[in-house]
């Protein structure tokens, strides 16, 4: 078992080397900074932390102006108030006004899991991912968060950078060299590719440990970015093994499945199935219990991944078949034509 | 009794209401646009960039100018005639106004339009973007940045917000007056156009915002209350306002939606009508008409 890490501690941390690196760089919080672990910047850098209070439109609104004055703001609060109710701000000015803000969306998908429906967010990937010019990333643990951080600061334009609440399994270690819009090869396999991002990531590994064992041979790739979404790595994945599963802590309506699906059918049709949560809330519950009940656990990636071969092999014999009735046909033709 | 003297008083007046004749012009060939608030704004808008804010039209992103957020972002054909006459395009281009391919488009957009500084339309956001430019200024300190500033004035530029009364309906507004009373931001003043109209009504019916100064007030801004179409006393608080330290200053501004064409004033359904040409040539002789009296 990999070890447990605070994602946001690796946050507060990173924005802390970040503001020592960048004197742009100020941060700006909706009243949850001991929350998401940006109180670590304001005790670093006082001059340059900004409470706006619980005030999330104003939060945004704030990081515009101050985008728009040169500096670089990293503006924290939960995923589901930038999502849902700073929404018209952030398509207004961090979109259309090319403000460039960063949107530190912490509490992501159902990791604030014990305060219930209200405070996850299972639709943001689909919502944010719409407005044109906005960079959606999901890091996939501590160290993709310390090494993408930087990359958030540098990149011009507004980025969401999606942030789990909870204890995650580290991955990666320094030979991990994640770059905003490249995905990431985890593992190869012939028979199946899984595209994951964020807590999902290490779920699909160990489905793709578990499909092993069943002599299903599956690669596992991480789409950190979903916007700019790499669409020769995901075209590649689908042409070298002819099936497909995406696996996100989200809705499975718009989110990197919807993307995937996308790019797919318009240039490489192939089998897909979207592991994440249907259309629907969840509860309040313990964390993992809830992953695993609302179709996140790595047994509903193994058998998603065991229907796409499934499908691929059906399609596969039918285009078999198809293509010996073509042959007989030409065949009874050429007799006719002979008589 | 005015700080300023009486010729500057004219000729701004005299800008404000050529100004109104433009906007008509532009809103009749465009055929779509929001007259009653254009209007309202003449005066506040011509004192502003003709003798209050310091901008450089040559060098729009001069990093010490002053900045003005135009909230009320559906009367822009008022800041985009300010714009022009100001020197920021040329005056010819006015007339492209919500056409195909046009810098000026139906709503303020910061990226195509040279000065202006945020993108409005969706109202609300002044106050709050404000907040945030001013907290950019205060951050660099005192001193404009080196080998800028045809200023004599020893702070870096100031933030200057128009807003409308039906505007401030928005929350945003409210969190944002908040967010810059706690950061004592003296260098930020927004103007209140306060024509008491909106788009289906009176403000006083539609969601009363009375008693108003006492609003911001409490909200911990220094208040004046003006009477809008009067240029000098529009100065003279502009001048009071950047004297005001550590408090975000209000001039609540009285106006009178559709000001300078009888039949539109006071009546709400010219908040976005577009008058046919009978209508047209009578505002036009009516402006016109005004535009001389001041002028002789």
């Amino acid at each position: 078992m990999a070890e447990l890490v605070l994602m946001r501690k690796a946050y507060g941390e990173a924005l802390v080397k970040l503001g020592q690196a960048n004197p742009d760089v100020v941060v700006l919080s909706a009243d949850v900074s001991n929350s998401d672990f940006s109180f670590m910047f304001q005790e670093a850098f006082p001059d340059r932390f900004f409470n706006v209070g619980i005030a999330e439109q104003s939060l945004v609104d704030v990081a515009a102006g101050l985008a728009y004055s040169g500096k670089i703001p990293f503006a924290n609060t939960f995923a589901f108030l930038f999502a849902t109710r700073a929404l018209e701000m952030i398509r207004t000015h961090l979109c259309y006004g090319e403000a460039n803000v960063k949107l530190m969306a912490t509490y992501a998908g159902i990791s604030d899991s014990f305060d219930g429906p209200t405070h996850h967010a299972i639709t943001d990937i689909a919502i944010l991912r719409s407005l044109p010019n906005m960079t959606v990333v999901v890091p996939g643990d501590t160290v993709a968060v310390a090494k993408l951080l930087p990359q958030v600061a540098e990149w011009k334009g507004p980025v969401y950078f999606r942030i789990n609440r909870n204890e995650v399994p580290v991955l990666f270690d320094d030979t991990y060299q994640p770059v905003i819009g490249k995905a990431v090869r985890l593992r190869s396999g012939k028979d199946v590719t899984i595209l994951c991002c964020g807590l999902m990531v290490s779920r699909s590994l160990e489905a793709a440990q578990k499909l092993a064992e069943q002599g299903i041979q599956a690669g596992v790739t991480e789409i950190h970015t979903i916007k700019p979404l790499d669409e020769q790595a995901i075209l590649q994945a689908a042409q070298e093994t002819g099936a497909l599963v995406t696996a996100e802590e989200h809705s499975i309506l718009g989110g990197l499945g919807g993307a995937v699906a996308e790019v797919v059918c318009d240039r490489c049709p192939v089998p897909l199935k979207r592991v994440g949560l249907a259309d629907r809330f969840a509860e309040t519950g313990p964390y993992a219990t809830l992953l695993d009940l609302y179709g996140m656990a790595v047994e509903d990636i193994v058998k998603a991944a065991q229907k796409a071969v499934e499908q691929k092999e059906r399609l596969a014999q039918k285009e078999r078949l198809a293509q010996k009735e073509r042959l007989a046909q030409k065949e009874k033709l050429a007799q006719k034509n002979e008589l | 009794m005015y700080y300023h003297s009486d010729q500057l008083v004219r000729e701004i007046t005299v800008k404000a209401q050529a100004f109104r004749i433009q906007v008509l012009k532009m809103i009749y060939h465009a055929q779509s646009g929001h007259l009653g608030g254009a209007f309202s704004a003449a005066e506040i808008l011509a004192a502003l960039y003709f003798h209050h804010l310091q901008v450089d039209p040559a060098n729009p992103d001069w990093p010490d100018r002053d900045r003005l957020l135009f909230s009320k972002g559906h009367a822009c054909a008022m800041l985009y005639t300010a714009l022009a006459y100001r020197g920021f395009f040329p005056v010819e281009e006015l007339l492209t106004f919500r056409q195909f391919n046009s810098r000026l488009q139906g709503h303020p957009d910061r990226i195509k339009t040279p000065g202006v500084e945020m993108c409005a339309g969706p109202l609300g956001h002044g106050i709050a973007v404000g907040v945030g430019m001013a907290l950019a200024q205060k951050m660099k300190g005192i001193k404009p940045s080196s080998g800028s500033a045809p200023s004599a004035r020893a702070s870096a530029g100031r933030v200057y917000i128009v807003l409308g009364d039906g505007e401030i309906n928005a929350g945003v507004i409210w969190e944002g007056a908040l967010a810059a009373a706690k950061y004592r931001l003296g260098n930020l003043t927004a103007i209140l156009d306060y024509n008491g109209i909106q788009q289906t009504g009176a403000t006083a019916d539609v969601l009363p915002t009375e008693p108003i100064a006492d609003k911001w007030e409490a909200f911990g801004w220094h208040v004046q209350e003006i009477h809008g179409h009067n240029v000098g006393e529009i100065l003279n608080a502009l001048d009071r306002a950047d004297e005001v330290h550590a408090r975000p200053s209000m001039i609540i501004a009285r106006t009178t939606k559709g000001k300078g064409v009888s039949f539109m004033e006071y009546d709400h359904r010219w908040h976005g009508m577009i008058p046919n040409q009978e209508q047209y040539e009578k505002a036009l002789a009516e402006l016109e008409e005004g535009l001389k009296k001041w002028q002789n």
